[in-house]
């Protein structure tokens, strides 16, 4: 048996014996994934239990190194776990920001001590971060934000208001970007910190959404104190961590296009009913959700192709500058045809008649994906200049 | 299958290119358009892409070819639209090689396969009679006669009709037009007695030819695989054809939207160079993005072709249908943003819009391959 095999096969009884029956059932909703913190949310009491089990292997974050909390395991095994999770359909114990966009950060930006400090609780899964990026005057033109951070010696103090803070109300620590110098261009003078979100002066505001859920916060800082050991990088280059968080971010939202396992044109024959050929009856109804599907299609291809070209050693292709823009905008032609299939059962909010109108507070909810993490439109203007070298 | 080209791939690609460029590229085309050339297209050149080995690229090794696939094929396809090469390579390397691949008898296959894949013989599909592209619509008729048959109709878009030593001939036995069953292929000798050719001028000044069947005896030996059954094969000619095409349209959409970019680099108005406005750098970036899908669709396309993908005909008719798209938008934005120059005949993206359409057409437009996607999504 090959180390790798021998790898499967004990992972694969392990995940037998400890991960909760509960652990296995299919996640239906945001509300079923576990994030972690000092006062989780837990849907289900096996939640805790699988991520406690899986943190002490270090699978929470299997690719991390083990000094950090993380797995230490390599790309074959991380694979080999991935596939022996997915056979027995077990959830992913942890989800957060930590992992998706602080972790990343820390691990190519932050000193020793901050790996080591920080790490450790977010693959345990004891604190949970959100992000401090836009504000009410830097959205899409996010390099002027104003939230200043003074100098005081071994500590900054920080004054100023961020918004669409994903749940800044439940989250124990930031990671921010802070204004330390107001002499240069923009991009200049931005700092990345963190700090405890409990720490005196922070205050949040969940924003109710048209899809009616809060995932957003207004958070403001009054006077707040942040230690300098947690200023990651250097002082005023910040907006190089902050464009790689981007990416991160961008590759996460623009994930949501990837088409579902049923086919909007089967769902619609199912709903709609077909014609005596066989057919979607109404020809325009059906043109447009051929256009969609002929489109996921391609999208999904050149996901797979950007891949494998990486794989392939032939580096992150200029085709990847289009994922956020197109998979967003997919998605919202998806959603927009939910709508269209489902009539008045898909336009219902609440109640069991409407399966508590999660039609409509998705297809409401998409219409934030081609905002957030970069609009539609400041995506173009990336590939227009940056990809295909247009002038200013 | 990785959806990566292989190092060998690459080269092949590059070295297309290179040839292609210099020897069949825009200015070849317009020589041959303008001396009124009856082939439209040069013999000499073809030598030279028969002498690169590329018409036995997707042609079996145990027919004389290089057994190296139609994905090979297909990235020389694809610089053939890039430089709008004049060649034979569509008309009897991609569809008129596979129709004798697909439907021909093994005799067939060992008298022709050979001498197609070192270019030594010209082979060219018959297929379409009306307006639209309507393969069982045929109805051509091949009536028994004796030991053989007696074939009487028209057929149009032959491509490269003039220089073609045989044609495929799609033709009814049985059944009527509208039927998918009762179609016959025939290998008809290009100076058969009762067979007229006429030369036909399309936008795109390739070669292209009208076929009259008068009466026109063949023996039974000329009938290809069983009477009657050509539907199975000929869909799977016209699959790869269309991928083929659908390589063509990607090389000549992204060629045709360089040429645009490169000119809203250049040209001032209003103190600016045009391509400063977001208007335009908008439109142009949804094309760029819409080029990097039609590039993936392709190759997977292609792909699915040499690993004998049961998924092939949904796969075709996407790659066609999205190439057939980006090709005209690439296009027609390549004329509005090149503005009122764009309009002259001295300005070369005139020319990709020409060509582009007739590709387009050829084998089933965007509306066709739309429909066909959709039915076969089950829908």
């Amino acid at each position: 048996m090959s180390k790798l095999e021998e790898f499967r096969a004990e992972t694969r009884a392990w995940l037998e014996e400890n991960c909760p029956p509960a652990m296995r059932e299919p996640v239906r909703s945001f509300e079923d994934l576990y994030m972690g913190g000092r006062n989780p949310e837990i849907a289900h009491p096996e939640q805790k239990v699988w991520c406690d089990r899986m943190a002490a292997r270090g699978w929470t974050v299997p690719h991390w190194p083990r000094e950090y909390g993380g797995g230490g395991l390599d790309k074959e095994e991380c694979k080999v776990l991935q596939q022996e999770m997915a056979r027995i359909n077990a959830r992913r114990p942890l989800d957060s920001f930590g992992i998706s966009m602080l972790g990343p950060a820390l691990l190519q930006f932050g000193n020793e001590e901050q790996k080591l400090e920080h790490l450790p609780p977010i693959c345990r899964g004891e604190i949970r971060w959100c992000q401090g990026y836009s504000e009410p005057n830097a959205g899409s033109d996010l390099a002027s934000l104003q939230t200043r951070a003074e100098d005081q010696g071994d500590h900054y103090i920080i004054n100023g208001q961020k918004v669409w803070t994903s749940y800044a109300d439940k989250a124990d620590w930031i990671f921010c970007l802070v204004r330390t110098d107001n002499s240069g261009s923009k991009h200049e003078g931005i700092s990345f910190v963190l700090f405890d979100m409990d720490s005196p002066g922070v205050s949040t505001r969940p924003i109710r959404l048209i899809s009616g859920s809060s995932p957003f916060c207004e958070t403001f800082f009054d006077n707040v104190k942040a230690d300098k050991r947690n200023l990651v990088g250097e002082e005023g280059k910040g907006w190089t961590i902050a464009k790689y968080l981007l990416t991160h971010e961008r590759e996460m939202i623009s994930g949501f296009g990837a088409a579902p396992k049923k086919s909007l044109g089967e769902a619609a024959l199912e709903t709609l009913g077909a014609d005596a050929s066989g057919r979607l009856g109404n020809g325009i109804l059906r043109h447009t959700i051929a256009q969609y599907q002929l489109d996921a299609l391609a999208f999904a291809a050149t996901m797979s192709r950007v891949g494998d070209e990486a794989k392939a050693g032939q580096g992150l292709g200029a085709a990847s500058s289009i994922f956020k823009y197109y998979g967003t905008e997919l998605n919202k032609r998806r959603n927009e045809l939910n709508i269209a299939i489902g009539g008045e059962a898909a336009l219902g909010w609440e109640g069991e008649a409407y399966n508590g109108g999660v039609t409509s507070r998705d297809w409401l909810r998409s219409k934030g994906n081609s905002i957030e993490g970069g609009t539609s439109e400041v995506q173009l203007n990336i590939i227009a200049k940056r990809v295909l070298g247009l002038p200013d | 299958m990785a959806l990566v080209l292989t190092e060998e791939q690459v080269m092949l690609k590059e070295s297309a290119a290179g040839l292609l460029a210099e020897k069949a590229g825009v200015a070849q085309l317009r020589a041959l358009r303008d001396a009124d050339d009856e082939l439209g297209f040069s013999r000499d050149v073809w030598q030279e892409v028969v002498a690169m080995g590329w018409p036995g690229i997707a042609v079996a090794e145990a027919y004389g070819g290089l057994g190296y696939g139609y994905t090979g094929l297909g990235l020389v396809l694809e610089q053939a639209g890039r430089h709008l090469s004049p060649t034979p390579l569509q008309a009897s390397v991609l569809v008129g090689a596979t129709a004798i691949n697909e439907l021909g008898s093994e005799a067939q296959k060992q008298a022709l396969l050979p001498a197609l894949a070192a270019g030594e013989v010209l082979v060219s599909l018959a297929l379409q009679e009306g307006a639209q592209h309507a393969p069982e619509q045929t109805a051509l008729t091949a009536v028994a006669d004796g030991d053989g048959y007696t074939l009487t109709g028209n057929k149009i878009l032959v491509l490269d009709a003039l220089a073609a030593d045989h044609f495929v001939v799609i033709a009814r036995t049985a059944g009527s037009a509208g039927d998918s069953e009762g179609l016959t292929a025939f290998l008809v000798p290009a100076e058969a007695k009762g067979l007229t050719v006429e030369r036909r001028s399309m936008v795109d000044s390739r070669g292209v030819g009208a076929l009259r069947f008068d009466g026109l005896r063949l023996d039974a030996d000329a009938v290809m695989g069983e009477p009657g059954q050509a539907w199975a094969g000929l869909s799977r000619t016209l699959d790869i054809a269309n991928i083929g095409l659908a390589s063509e349209l990607l090389g000549l959409a992204t060629e045709a939207f360089e040429l645009t970019v490169a000119y809203l680099k250049e040209r001032k108005q209003f103190g600016k160079l045009i391509g400063s406005f977001q208007g335009l750098q908008h439109r142009a970036a949804e094309l760029f993005a819409e080029l990097e899908l039609a590039r993936s669709i392709v190759l997977q396309a292609l792909q699915a072709i040499d690993a004998d993908d049961p998924e092939l005909p949904k796969l075709a008719s996407a790659a066609k249908a999205k190439l057939c798209e980006v090709a005209q938008r690439a296009t027609n934005e390549g004329i509005q943003m090149h503005g009122g120059i764009g309009m002259t005949d001295e300005y070369d993206i005139g020319l990709f819009i020409k060509r582009a359409r007739v590709a387009q057409h050829c084998f089933g437009d965007y509306n066709y391959h739309l429909d066909r996607f959709a039915r076969l999504s089950g829908f």
